[in-house]
């Protein structure tokens, strides 16, 4: 959705064939593009063309000498030959220069197909002297390129370097012996991910890929997303897991299952299992792109020895193993009597569409009550009440691939490269474009290195940021009052709820000078496009609903909506967080927000489901533990949750759980809520079944099964539906979730023209209410979903709970790059574990030298609701008088310690503000 | 740290905050100190805002730049035409057995510190040692321990032992 001039086309002629091509592309990428195969090594169609291997070469009449194809644009009636005697004589002696310094045996070898059957033994060997040694050995380009130019014979003495394997990334291993030094993984390393932990060292002959002083990767900013490992041509860099397993039976393109990015990922299967994932690079939001938690975290948390295998009930005190028809039969029997309101269903923002959409249908229509709701209460809330209110949509208004082309991007209450690390590189993509960052946090994120204004306000003070900005534009005119005439409404009483907002109490509130917050105003609305990006900074705030209308109000005062780059991007925690919401695991809507209370709809999913539906909406899900603590509610069917991780006064809600008559927990692990059940049932990861997750950018993308499930575990649809078949319910018999997702295109207008097969290729953003429609990239063009846009007006509020003698500290919570939510999965990868074993409390030197505590040292965290113990990390990138942690580690659970006042409309609890003191212990 | 930040507040000057000064940079502040320690490397990598792997990556490709301290006695091999045939390779040998470093080395006390240069324009007098600001000609293994020595006399040594 790129606007701009039309490009041009180009006539040429490569290899006496008439091609046709785009003003601007190389000549590898046109030849490439037309089927004819040019040999490459340091090429990489994600990096910048590098011109050094010089494997390209090609002739083009009226070109002296040989110019590299992938460096060469093409021009009008260009002739190009890729493939003359000359070239291929050429080639091979260049490739020579490089075989010297790599073990070529095998590659020339003409017996090599018949050494095949030993490969598995020769592999024995710890040391790569050969292709059949080699854990790349059929998948390696040098192979490929040395079978296309016919190189037979290496005339120059080898030189093989003996250097130590390296085995410092607890994922991969770094063998230097076979390195081409065609640097592909120091460019991706630089130009993509922006980490630069390697670079070329010394030179000549010395030359090395190596790390800052030699230094191991994870001490000089190694990520470890495994970019490297992807780019590497040959065996140098490659994955430990099934490092020796050879070549994969079979490639299954799925949806990582970890944040709401959704990046497609190769999952290799061999013997029914996940040896290797890889990210993938063509028709994907990722690019070939993935993070440390999707590229190594998958294989070892599917196959952990700890994955629930069998059905589980509880029987004095202790879970014992079950059949599924036993315990299926048990929940069948309890949850009869629990019909109506003393029911809840969690679901799960894990879980694909089809089963978000079957555990709505079976609460309202099975168990006849609206108590529905899952953790984007505890996430995005105050997202899809106040976009909805401002614009009529609750979800991110533009695309992932637009980001890069946004003149400047102001990223707030988002650690992009932690909690949405492949989103954060099309950030960098922009600023290398020429894009202007604004990033908004109290704490020192990894993008504020490149952010062009870094504004450091207290936390919850975001609602008197923004508004300080909204009335600096418009003091200084910068509005875009055109757009804000014709498309929104309500700018009046907007404009004087600003009067209160004048530089100087900004100032004060947020503690960030007022120069700052006036350049960053100006920033922001001179520089067109600009998109808004935010995350849970903005929503986990007891005024979460707040922050989001300040954003909402801030676009709408630029004009930076319904235009390509522009728009307030929400970015969604899980996997599925708005497949969840989009299919109506709320429970005041129905799928697409069709509400509950609208008898127009009610009729609608009566009629569909042939039942009689409650039309009161039920309780959020704070409101759900708080009935269950009051007993109120009785029954609670959990799919895919962790709520004693991840609810705000976590103590409060395993008091809360303890207290039901009934608890069943369906989910991939025994967690720490599990272990509460009276049933565990055991799902399917979603590696084991087939269906859809929608991304952030509300893109419906296929989930593909890879392999069978583990044990006796069963995909959670399934599961639904066998009890609901038991419950004598119609309307529950499908055979597989593309049959699930036709019933759900037939009642979701958002969702109408979505099908399995018009998903294979690279899914379909919604709205798509058409089988012939091809999907929305960007929400409000041209005219507000809603009709006009609304401001809100706003005052600004404290958070719920403020430092105080006795707790001087404020606490923040967030995430980890190498740890996901409850660490229910992560936590179970070893190697994510030796990156980060435990969950430390991040403190500004000032305070830990006031407290007398150093790096290292052991502390209580203590708030009004409890306390918990954990080590100490001294770091300038908290803030004085600020401590951080984040929310993944039981051990250290900082759930304990947050509070659970709620926003007043969306009901999401303030995780990311209260009080505290620290204490040495 | 603390010294060195002062020490590198006059190299890392406003005006200098480019990549196209980091090699300036660097050669000053190997004036200064003598070499290029990782700690300095970082402080201008962040200085610049470049990966401290790319600084690393940039000294090492040149010979310019080391990145051990020199010695109080810093010794020079000369390596040069005229010395390499002469037997300055073996004097190198020699003289890195007699203070038990590497080449690049330097002693645990930071006495002396061992390097190979390339021609000093002494070639009549090849094979020839550098000490401090002295030339050694004629150099063999056997009149290494010598000059070292006549250097700094074993009785300091010994003094500086008790």
């Amino acid at each position: 959705m790129v606007v701009g001039q039309e490009t041009r086309t180009i006539d040429l002629t490569i290899d006496g064939q008439q091609v046709k091509a785009k003003e601007g592309a190389t000549v590898l990428e046109v030849a490439r593009e037309g089927g004819i195969y040019i040999p490459t090594l340091c090429y990489h169609p994600s990096l910048t063309p590098y011109g050094s291997c010089r494997m390209c070469i090609v002739e083009i009449e009226n070109i002296r000498g040989f110019p590299t194809a992938c460096t060469t644009p093409v021009t009008e009636s260009m002739v190009v030959n890729t493939n003359t005697p000359q070239l291929q004589e050429l080639r091979r002696n260049i490739l020579e220069l490089a075989l010297s310094e790599h073990p070529y045996a095998c590659l020339i070898c003409d017996r090599r197909e018949r050494c095949q059957p030993f490969h598995i033994t020769l592999r024995k060997t710890a040391v790569t002297s050969g292709c059949t040694m080699c854990p790349k050995n059929r998948r390696c380009e040098l192979q490929e390129v040395v079978d296309y130019v016919g190189l037979t014979e290496v005339r120059l003495s080898p030189i093989y370097r003996d250097l130590p394997i390296l085995r410092d990334s607890p994922f991969f291993d770094r063998d230097y012996n076979l390195c081409i030094l065609c640097g592909r993984c120091v460019r991706v390393c630089q130009e993509v991910r922006g980490a630069g932990a390697i670079a070329f060292t010394y030179r000549g002959s010395q030359a090395l890929v190596g790390t800052a002083f030699d230094r191991s990767l994870q001490d000089s900013g190694c990520q470890f997303c495994g970019a490297c490992v992807d780019a590497c041509p040959t065996g140098a860099l490659m994955e430990r897991s099934g490092k020796w397993q050879g070549l994969p039976e079979s490639t299954v393109t799925t949806t990582c299952g970890y944040c709401g990015v959704g990046c497609q990922l190769n999952l290799e299967i061999k013997g029914g299992k996940i040896v290797r994932v890889a990210p993938v690079l063509d028709n994907s939001v990722n690019q070939g792109q993935a993070c440390v938690k999707g590229r190594f975290g998958i294989a070892e948390f599917v196959h952990h020895p700890q994955r629930l295998t069998t059905p589980l009930i509880q029987r004095n005190g202790e879970l014992v193993e079950a059949s599924w028809d036993e315990a299926l039969t048990l929940v069948t029997k309890r949850l009869a009597n629990y019909k109506g309101n003393q029911f809840a269903f969690i679901s799960s923002a894990k879980c694909t569409n089809e089963e978000n959409y079957l555990a709505q249908k079976f609460t309202r229509m099975v168990m006849a009550t609206n108590n529905i709701d899952h953790c984007a209460r505890l996430c995005h809330a105050p997202t899809v009440a106040g976009l909805a209110q401002a614009f009529g949509s609750g979800a991110m208004t533009n695309s992932i691939n637009e980001i890069k082309d946004a003149a400047c991007i102001l990223v707030i209450g988002s650690n992009t490269s932690s909690g949405h690390p492949v989103i954060a590189l099309e950030i960098i993509k922009a600023v290398r474009n020429g894009g202007k960052l604004i990033v908004a946090n109290p704490r020192e994120i990894e993008l504020c290195r490149y952010a062009d204004i870094w504004l450091r306000h207290f936390p919850g003070s975001d609602v008197a940021l923004l508004m300080g900005m909204m009335r600096v534009i418009i003091d200084e005119e910068l509005a875009d009052l055109a757009f804000v005439e014709e498309q929104c409404q309500d700018f009046d009483a907007f404009r004087e709820s600003l009067i209160n907002f004048d530089l100087d109490l900004a100032e004060k509130v947020t503690g960030v000078t007022s120069d700052k917050i006036v350049e960053a105003a100006r920033l922001y609305a001179t520089h067109k496009p600009a998109s808004i990006i935010y995350a849970m900074g903005i929503t986990q705030h007891s005024h979460g609903t707040d922050n989001v209308s300040a954003t909402a109000n801030l676009a709408m005062l630029a004009g930076n909506i319904g235009k390509p780059s522009t728009g307030v991007n929400p970015l969604r925690g899980q996997n599925n967080v708005q497949g969840a919401c989009d299919l109506g695991a709320l429970p005041n809507v129905y799928t697409a927000y069709q509400r509950v209370d609208n008898p127009d709809i009610q009729k609608k999913f009566e009629t569909a489901w042939v039942c009689s539906l409650d039309a009161s909406p039920g309780l959020t899900l704070p409101e759900m533990i708080e009935a269950a603590y009051s007993g109120q509610i009785k029954a609670v069917y959990l799919m895919g949750e962790n709520p004693l991780l991840s609810e705000a006064d976590a103590g409060h809600a395993q008091e809360a759980l303890s207290k039901l008559d009934f608890l069943v927990v369906q989910d991939i692990f025994l967690t720490e809520t599990a272990q509460l059940a009276d049933v565990v049932l055991p799902a399917a990861s979603f590696a084991e079944k087939d269906g859809t997750f929608t991304n952030t950018e509300r893109r419906i993308q296929r989930v593909r099964k890879a392999i069978e499930p583990i044990g006796n575990a069963k995909p959670d649809w399934w599961i639904i539906c066998q009890i609901a078949k038991r419950l004598e319910a119609e309307g529950f018999d499908f055979e597989h979730p593309s049959q699930i997702m036709a019933e759900i295109a037939s009642l979701t207008p958002s969702y109408g023209g979505i099908s399995y097969q018009r998903l294979e290729e690279c899914g379909l953003q919604w709205p798509c209410p058409t089988k012939d429609h091809p999907g929305t990239p960007i929400l409000h063009v041209g005219k507000f979903v809603r009709g006009l846009g609304k401001f809100t007006p706003l005052e600004y509020r404290p958070p719920a709970e403020l430092p105080d003698e006795e707790y001087p500290l404020v606490l923040t919570t967030g995430r980890s790059l190498y740890h996901f939510h409850t660490g229910t999965m992560t936590r179970r990868v070893m190697g994510l574990n030796a990156i980060e074993p435990e969950g430390v409390v991040e403190i500004n030197p000032v305070d830990a030298s006031h407290l007398k505590i150093a790096d290292g040292d052991k502390v209580k965290v203590i708030s009004r609701r409890g306390e918990v113990i954990a080590k100490v990390r001294v770091t300038e990138e908290s803030p004085p008088k600020v401590v951080f942690m984040t929310f993944h580690f039981a051990e250290s659970a900082a759930n304990i310690l947050t509070n659970p006042a709620l926003d007043p409309v969306s009901k999401i609890p303030e995780f990311k503000v209260c009080a505290v003191r620290v204490e040495k212990v | 740290m603390e010294e060195l930040k002062q020490q590198l507040a006059e190299i890392l000057t406003p005006d200098r905050k480019d990549r196209s000064q980091l090699i300036p940079i660097l050669q000053q502040i190997q004036g200064k100190l003598g070499y290029l320690s990782p700690e300095a490397m970082l402080a201008v990598a962040e200085f610049v805002e470049i990966p401290g792997s790319t600084v690393y990556g940039i000294a090492t490709f040149y010979n310019q730049f080391r990145f051990t301290p020199l010695g109080k006695h810093p010794v020079k091999v000369c390596m040069g035409t005229a010395c390499h045939l002469a037997g300055g390779k073996l004097v190198l040998e020699a003289m890195a057995r007699e203070l038990d470093i590497e080449v690049s080395g330097i002693t645990p006390d930071h006495d002396f510190s061992l390097d190979r240069v390339a021609c000093i324009g002494c070639c009549a007098l090849a094979p020839v040692v550098v000490i401090d600001d002295s030339v050694y000609p004629r150099m063999t293994p056997p009149k290494v321990e010598e000059v070292l020595v006549s250097v700094k006399p074993a009785s300091q040594e010994q003094s500086e032992k008790q």
